[in-house]
């Protein structure tokens, strides 16, 4: 079979689709949305009726996807890290369920290059005490797909799939494999596992802790954790997913000295971890992420044989992991070529000229100078730009905008303007709106309805259309739900309208509409 | 045989077509490949960069270690020098000369090319313009100009724009193939 050229994202949603996945429930989010969008414009998918959606929020994805486990077939989840706190709750009880033929991607971003944090995953999966699997290429990452859903499969077990930046966005050659079918529809084996009264849950989380032997012994024997030996017993090197690719980076044919412990699959390999510690005089840890193995191998008291990597910043403990690290890390840093010439400036990303955005800040910015004790609560999406023009005051998560606005309003802060997007308050904006409307909160809370999702590449948003009645509905005084359209033109109205609701005691919502100009191209050039 | 290539340039340059291209390319003569790059920023005017490796033997790292690069590949001439840090010693660097102004702190151009000019190994030249009297694009004139550098038949380039943009109807294909031959020609 000839190679396909897949990122990693790619890679992973096409082995669902070989491996007989049948439903996947998604957020978008960088760097994982490409898994999804790759489903969801895939003909052979279509051809096998795969289910593929964009959800609300991470936590409505991961349950409908027990949901799919619950029924018998084969689920996928997909979300970037910070995703994960949203599905916590669903992500923890799925792991007391047990739920069979789930498998949970998410994409890890160290470096944030498009994230408020550099979390890793792999604590959350560990804490669940569930299998993880961290491929170190694209080949891999399509491979334990297939593997992923087979573990989970036999041991009644979700699975954490987990994957950086790096391999996510990056293509590489992949051959698949053979076309597997989808599950039948079924009941589960023990239906009483899906009621987690205590008196079910207690004896779900001793059979969970009573797998745990097992899962271990998966590690040890899949063949995906390597045990590598070397000529050079002066250290031992553990890598985890991707950063086995950097070590090898550094030898010529990517042959190192060292013996090395290639870890991709959790729990970790008890036997070969011994082995090594056994063997050398002390051990470097590398990982593109937190030092998630290595608080585990060097232990709190720091006794026994030298353990390197992030803690004792041998490597950097912050940002991602890449081959000049690991070679600084060796004792041989890598030559760079030149340095930047002073000469060259910033290019930071900014909003589209043309965006609606910009008008609405524009239409903020210049009421705001009337309340120098006033403060604008950003939130999570392209609008989060708006600092670059001195228009937010903060960006901290999904929906905070909202909420933040109302616990500073109830403080006194006047006026307290919370900036929100259409997806991101479908996603969890609304919510915030009830407690504002059970509360009487003197808060403006601002929409911005540009008709789609559209920092993570034009997503739908799932309040679209809807905005006005799902405000009406929660509450919030028709009289005081104002719309305009975000324009140059429109900026003296759009000024009347925040002055008014300035002086308003109460919720008010304002909701700027105009669609996003990338996806207004995206929909003229559709309709050619 | 290895090549390590950053491609950069600014969104909408259109350089992550050149890099699909060359990984085609790469692709059908067996060679190994991996190319990354960092989605989001492109369509808001930001730089953007990818890094492109292809080699007979097995690639390790998704991304070109910084001193390593054989060819850095720009849309924008302040953006190649960006990514000098990434050079190796005997490295080329091939960009447009035509500078892309949406920052209100732009350098003076002048500078800009003092830099470039004082690179071992470096082709700078209007690829826009190149490409304007073809009602081409610039990214296909600077791949055409990159080629001897790729050390890649040039048959094969030709070949997979055919393949890549054959969808697009001849009268793109030949306008790319035109744009990619008068960017070989040029110097």
């Amino acid at each position: 079979m000839s190679k396909l050229l897949l990122l990693g994202d790619e890679a992973i949603a096409q082995a669902f689709i070989d491996a007989g996945g049948s439903a996947i429930n998604s957020y978008p989010g960088t760097p994982s949305t490409q898994i999804t969008e790759y489903v969801m414009k895939s003909k052979q998918a279509k051809e096998q009726g795969v289910v593929a959606n964009w959800c609300a929020n991470e936590k409505t994805a991961l349950e409908a996807s027990i949901g799919v486990a619950y029924s018998g077939k084969r689920a996928m989840t997909c979300m970037k890290h910070v995703g994960l706190n949203v599905c916590g709750d669903p992500f923890m009880n799925a792991s007391i369920i047990g739920t069979k033929g789930v498998i949970i991607v998410v994409a890890d971003d160290p470096s944030m290059f498009s994230s408020q944090d550099e979390q890793d995953s792999r604590y959350y999966g560990h804490w669940a005490m569930i299998p993880m699997l961290e491929p170190s290429n694209q080949q891999e990452a399509y491979d334990m797909v297939y593997y992923g859903y087979d573990l989970s499969e036999q041991m009644g077990t979700p699975i954490l799939m987990r994957i950086p930046t790096r391999l996510a966005h990056s293509r590489a050659g992949v051959e698949r494999k053979p076309v597997r079918a989808q599950n039948p529809l079924s009941s589960p084996s023990d239906p009483k596992s899906y009621v987690l009264l205590p008196a079910n849950a207690k004896n779900l989380y001793r059979s969970l802790i009573d797998k745990q032997p097992a899962f271990t012994k998966a590690s040890q024997e899949s063949g995906f954790n390597q045990y590598i030996p070397g000529t050079d017993h002066k250290r031992g090197i553990i890598t985890t997913g991707i950063a086995f690719n950097y070590l090898q980076e550094n030898f010529p044919g990517g042959k190192c000295p060292y013996p090395v412990v290639k870890i991709t699959q959790y729990p970790l390999p008890f036997d070969m971890l011994s082995k090594l510690y056994d063997e050398v005089e002390e051990i470097l840890v590398l990982e593109d992420g937190q030092p998630f193995v290595e608080e585990h191998i060097k232990g709190f008291l720091g006794k026994g044989k030298p353990v390197h990597g992030r803690l004792d910043e041998t490597i950097r403990r912050d940002g991602e992991l890449n081959a000049e690290k690991v070679a600084i890390a060796l004792g041989n840093p890598m030559p760079k070529g030149p340095a930047v010439p002073e000469v060259v400036t910033n290019r930071p990303p900014a909003l589209c000229v043309g965006c609606p955005h910009i008008d609405s800040y524009q239409a903020v910015i210049d009421v705001m100078k009337k309340y120098p004790n006033g403060r604008v609560f950003g939130d999570i999406g392209c609008y989060t730009l708006g600092f670059n023009m001195g228009a937010i005051d903060t960006t901290v998560c999904m929906g905070a905008s909202v909420t933040m606005a109302k616990g500073a309003a109830e403080m006194g802060i006047f006026p307290a303007i919370g900036v929100i997007g259409d997806g991101t308050f479908g996603h969890s904006g609304m919510t915030g709106l009830l407690d504002c409307v059970n509360e009487k909160a003197n808060v403006i809370i601002m929409i911005l309805d540009n008709d789609i999702t559209a920092m993570t590449g034009g997503q739908p948003s799932s309040a679209n259309q809807k905005l006005f009645n799902i405000c009406k509905g929660l509450g919030v005084d028709p009289d005081h739900i104002r719309t305009i359209v975000p324009l140059p033109k429109n900026h003296d109205e759009f000024m009347k309208i925040l002055e008014e609701e300035i002086a308003y005691n109460g919720v008010s919502v304002i909701i700027p509409q105009r669609v996003c100009i990338v996806e207004n191209k995206k929909r003229i050039a559709a309709n050619k | 045989m290895k090549k390590d290539i950053i491609l950069c340039g600014v969104g909408g340059d259109g350089i992550v077509s050149v890099a699909k291209i060359i990984s085609d390319a790469a692709l059908n003569l067996g060679m190994n490949v991996k190319q990354s790059e960092i989605h989001g920023m492109s369509q808001r005017g930001g730089s953007v960069f990818s890094h492109l490796r292809i080699s007979s033997d097995p690639i390790f790292a998704d991304v070109i270690p910084e001193g390593k690069a054989d060819i850095i590949l720009s849309s924008e001439p302040m953006e190649a020098l960006r990514y000098l840090p990434f050079l190796a010693p005997d490295g080329a660097v091939i960009t447009n000369s035509d500078p892309f102004i949406n920052i209100t702190n732009y350098p003076d151009i002048e500078k800009v090319n003092a830099e470039l000019a004082k690179l071992k190994k470096c082709v700078s030249f209007n690829a826009n313009a190149i490409a304007k009297e073809l009602n081409a694009r610039g990214n296909m004139v600077l791949l055409g100009a990159a080629a001897p550098y790729l050390e890649l038949p040039f048959e094969e380039l030709e070949k997979a724009i055919k393949a890549i943009f054959g969808r697009k109807g001849d009268a793109v294909v030949e306008t790319n193939i035109k744009a990619i031959r008068a960017g070989r020609d040029a110097k």
